[in-house]
């Protein structure tokens, strides 16, 4: 590649042949940090430890409290919120469908508030209260939204599902449900390709004029 | 049973609860898809998976002379990448007559036949190492020149080897007519883009065993696929998919990324995840490809049709001829004495096409339908009077005579819906609140299909009745459908019926594509069930033959089962048996603009009787509201000088969203088909979308008086 230098991270020498990472330990004065004699390190280089030790400064401690449960975890910071549930705590309830905040099915709640979790990174997240479709319910009792997809059959293959549902009870609670036309414009970034929207609009409609607690 | 007294049975049992007064079932699995609970293909948890990531290719055609994979494979994480170089060979793939065309063999060889196709796979231990390392792959190639342009290569065009020129009566003979029309119609490249994206975790068990969990919407066909390609025996491929994240038909095949999936995982010695991009998903799972038409109809001055000459070109890819039924509706849909047609494919530096919902008539519909509508303005006849003047009362191929066609009935129900009589038979003449108003129909049909399937109904001791059959999935609600049946056979409530499905091991059914599902397998359900109930009656005796717990409990069983195939008969020959649609459309224009909006959307659908009540209005909705997406927004544009997609994303390439998309309404005539099957259901998935785009093209007219012949109707093409 021409642009070599634009890839370049640091510590990450793009010029060395084997393992860059070992040029990085090698040269590091943060391994002073780990107590180890220069000798050894390089030696744990050799011996690939020095990914182990690499891996460790890379990723960074974040505090999640998702759906009521604290989690401590350690994360690469590019990791987004979406693969850290996906693919950390197993939460495949949220889910993933473009990676680019274009589709909305990965919507989840930050703090009460809907957030794409495909563009939000984890270490942006640490300290948040966050809500997937998973906490949504209580116990066996339905949240009134879950009820209404139901009842108005608000979808089809299912998978825009959570992230439409997740989305509509925040289109309540910010008060974007007033009208079938706002809460089309407010409903518009949740992508439904099996086409379920006019079910999904009377399904939060119904909601809303219940005047249940959203 | 004779299959006309079973008919009469089902018939009758069904027709008691007229399922346009009752609601119908919620879908069966609609709790599990609210609380996300419903595992798609990438949410299995399998231990010590890994992750793969595709790399594509940069050139649309040429030659890799080599791959650097060195800063990949230095990145960390990483445990391989695979290439055409380094690649172990895939036991399939390896043939001693080697064919000029076929399925896309990944990292056989060193060719590249389309931009975006892929050239390696980075597997790493997280899914962000597997993606950084994939951006340090390059490879060097000796580029040739690339056509992807259908219109600059239709001199190119080939007929293909299956699908011959079709004449009846006279060929070409449209012209000699008094009143008559020829015009040209393009759709552009539309593509699937079902939510879910595509995606595989593939683990092997055992040196000659292995898993596979996969977007699919046939498990059965994947699992024959993969056991050819890695020579396996069939049963030693578990391939699992109970929940399928729509497809639309985009998978209906096994694609080169899931064999690379397996390879990986052979490679590795770990279960690998390969969840493809959304731009991924534009160049690796098929589109409903751009198609040039050209349709010619003479008519006499009243309205009756003399002759239709129907010709399309389509594109597939140059290592295979992708062909559908674009032409197909022409030799179907109207009484008219001649009627020919033409089709032809031109071979681009693309990746092959896949069959999307309405394959084929959806194009072919569009060109069909907008050519009759701007005839009727010439004959000056309402599009509908139009239609019935050239109402085929039989097959217009063959005359034989259809197992039921009600769609005009289908007519009336629409036009009562969409307040026809508001319609304006001059163009332009409506204004409302400053836009201009128009009204437009038009009408779709697909093949009524009925294949082979086997399921298995076993009653246990505590009263659940346990369904099993290998059926997929993708949306409309199948499971939801067959328990409505069984519920209603055996007269045991919904609650009582588990519906397993989506697993290779369990009984063969077909793969879920062209709208044959609920009348296949809901007629082996069907059949099932009146076996199972048979089966009761014979060990009776004195008590009552549906009390299934007693007669279980006297006998000492702890369960009673029976496994029935069902197939179509003789019937199939000797009817023409379609399911048929059609569409209404209110539309507003924005004088200034050229901004469409639909104001009102009316489907109505004779697709036979109606199973599932409240599924089948939410899938003839769903296929309503993707015709409009054809209609109005969706392309996917090539920059030729590249041959590479320019709008690979939701934010450039348009499906529709809610703002879009008012209340859309769907009807059904509610007449069972006796001849098909015995459940009187005919298919219904592909002529919701079918005739859509016309539509709202024939309404575009109707309001502006511009005919726009070049999908998607964007606001550029009205101002």
């Amino acid at each position: 590649m021409e642009d070599e230098k634009d890839y370049a991270l640091p510590g990450f020498d793009t010029e060395a042949k084997d393992n860059s990472r070992r040029n990085f330990l090698k040269q590091s004065t943060l391994l002073t940090a780990v107590a180890l004699t220069p000798g050894t390190a390089i030696k744990a280089a050799d011996m690939r430890l020095d990914e182990k030790i690499a891996e460790a400064f890379e990723k960074m401690p974040i505090k999640l409290e998702v759906n009521g449960v604290a989690h401590s975890l350690s994360v690469e910071p590019r990791a987004t919120l979406l693969d850290i549930l996906r693919e950390q705590l197993d939460l495949t309830g949220t889910k993933k469908g473009c990676d680019h905040g274009q589709c909305g099915a990965c919507t989840v709640h930050i703090d009460g508030h809907r957030v794409n979790s495909c563009l939000t990174l984890g270490v942006m997240a640490s300290g948040k209260k966050i809500t997937t479709i998973e906490g949504l319910a209580k116990g066996d009792e339905l949240h009134p939204m879950q009820e209404a997809f139901l009842k108005h059959d608000g979808f089809q293959c299912g998978y825009c599902t959570p992230g439409q549902i997740m989305s509509a009870v925040a289109c309540i609670r910010e008060g974007h449900a007033n009208s079938e036309m706002e809460i089309r414009e407010y409903m518009s970034g949740n992508i439904c390709r099996c086409g379920a929207y006019p079910n999904i609009v009377n399904a939060i409609q119904e909601v809303k004029e219940g005047a249940q607690a959203v | 049973m004779k299959v006309k007294e079973i008919i009469g049975q089902i018939t009758n049992d069904i027709m008691t609860n007229d399922p346009m007064t009752k609601e119908g079932l919620s879908r069966v699995d609609g709790r599990l898809k609210v609380t996300g609970q419903a595992k798609y293909s990438a949410e299995y948890k399998v231990k010590d998976l890994v992750y793969g990531v595709l790399v594509g290719s940069t050139i649309a055609k040429g030659t890799i002379k080599s791959i650097d994979t060195k800063k990949a494979e230095a990145a960390p994480g990483v445990l391989s990448v695979l290439t055409c170089f380094n690649a172990p060979k895939i036991p399939g793939y390896q043939t001693d007559t080697p064919s000029p065309k076929g399925p896309l063999k990944i990292f056989y060889n060193d060719q590249v036949y389309f931009n975006g196709q892929p050239i390696a796979l980075v597997v790493a231990d997280t899914f962000e190492r597997a993606l950084f390392a994939a951006s340090r792959v390059s490879a060097v190639y000796e580029s040739g020149p690339h056509q992807t342009n259908l219109k600059d290569n239709i001199s190119t065009a080939v007929a293909p080897g299956r699908g011959k020129d079709f004449v009846k009566g006279v060929e070409d003979t449209w012209n000699t007519a008094p009143v008559k029309i020829q015009q040209e119609y393009t759709i552009p490249t539309e593509v699937h883009n079902p939510m879910e994206l595509h995606a595989t975790i593939a683990r092997w068990d055992a040196d000659d065993k292995i898993t596979v969990y996969t977007k699919t919407q046939g498990v059965k066909s994947t699992q024959r696929s993969i056991a050819q390609a890695f020579k396996l025996p069939p049963e030693n491929v578990q391939v699992t998919a109970p929940f399928v994240g729509g497809a639309f038909g985009a998978a209906l095949r096994t694609w080169p990324h899931e064999i690379a999936a397996v390879l990986a995982a052979k490679v590795t010695g770990k279960p690998v995840k390969l969840v493809l991009s959304r731009a991924d998903m534009f160049t690796s799972v098929g589109y409903r490809p751009y198609t040039w038409q050209k349709v010619s109809i003479g008519a006499n001055p009243d309205g009756k049709l003399f002759g239709i000459t129907h010709e399309a070109t389509g594109q597939s890819s140059v290592y295979e001829d992708f062909t559908e039924g674009v032409v197909n509706i022409s030799q179907l849909m109207y009484a008219s004495p001649n009627i020919n047609t033409r089709y032809k494919i031109v071979s681009l530096n693309v990746n092959t096409p896949t069959p999307m919902r309405g394959p084929g008539e959806a194009t072919g519909a569009f060109a069909l339908e907008s050519a009759m509508d701007e005839l009727s303005y010439q004959l000056n006849i309402d599009p509908i009077d139009f239609r019935m003047r050239n109402y085929a009362e039989t097959d217009p191929g063959n005359d034989k005579p259809y197992s039921s066609k009600y769609l005009s009935d289908a007519y009336k129900i629409g036009a009562e819906k969409i307040g026809w009589s508001n319609r304006n038979q001059k163009p332009g003449a409506v204004t409302e609140n400053g836009w201009l108003a128009g009204y437009g129909m038009a009408a779709g049909m697909f093949g009524a299909h009925r294949s082979s399937a086997t399921v298995l109904a076993r009653m246990m001791a505590d009263g659940t009745l346990v369904l099993q059959t290998a059926v997929t999935d993708i949306g409309p609600g199948t499971g939801t459908a067959m328990v409505s049946i069984a519920s209603e056979v055996m007269g045991i409530p919904a609650e009582k019926i588990k519906f397993d499905m989506g697993d290779s091991s369990l009984p063969p059914s077909p793969t879920q594509g062209g709208s044959q599902i609920t009348s296949t397998v809901g007629s082996a359900v069907h059949d099932a069930c009146v076996e199972l109930k048979e089966k009761f009656k014979s060990m009776a005796g004195n008590t009552d033959a549906s009390n299934y717990t007693q007669i279980l409990k006297q006998q000492n069983l702890d369960k009673l089962e029976v496994t029935t195939s069902s197939k179509g008969g003789a019937e199939q020959g000797k009817y023409a048996m379609y399911s048929w649609s059609v569409h209404f459309m209110k539309v507003l224009v924005h004088p200034t603009t050229g901004v469409v909006k639909i104001n009102k959307a009316i489907s109505v659908a004779d697709a036979g009787l109606i199973i599932s009540p409240k599924t089948a209005r939410s899938q003839m909705i769903g296929g309503t509201i993707m015709g409009i997406g054809m209609a109005l927004t969706e392309e996917a544009i090539i920059d030729h000088r590249y041959g590479r997609l320019v709008n690979n994303n939701f934010a450039d390439y348009h499906v529709p969203v809610q703002a879009d998309i008012p209340q859309v309404e769907a009807y059904f005539v509610n007449k069972p088909d006796t001849i098909l099957n015995p459940i009187g259901a005919k298919g219904m998935g592909e002529i919701a979308t079918i005739g859509v785009a016309a539509a709202v093209a024939n309404a575009v007219y109707n309001a502006t008086g511009k005919r726009v012949r070049d999908l998607p109707i964007t606001p550029d093409k009205l101002v």
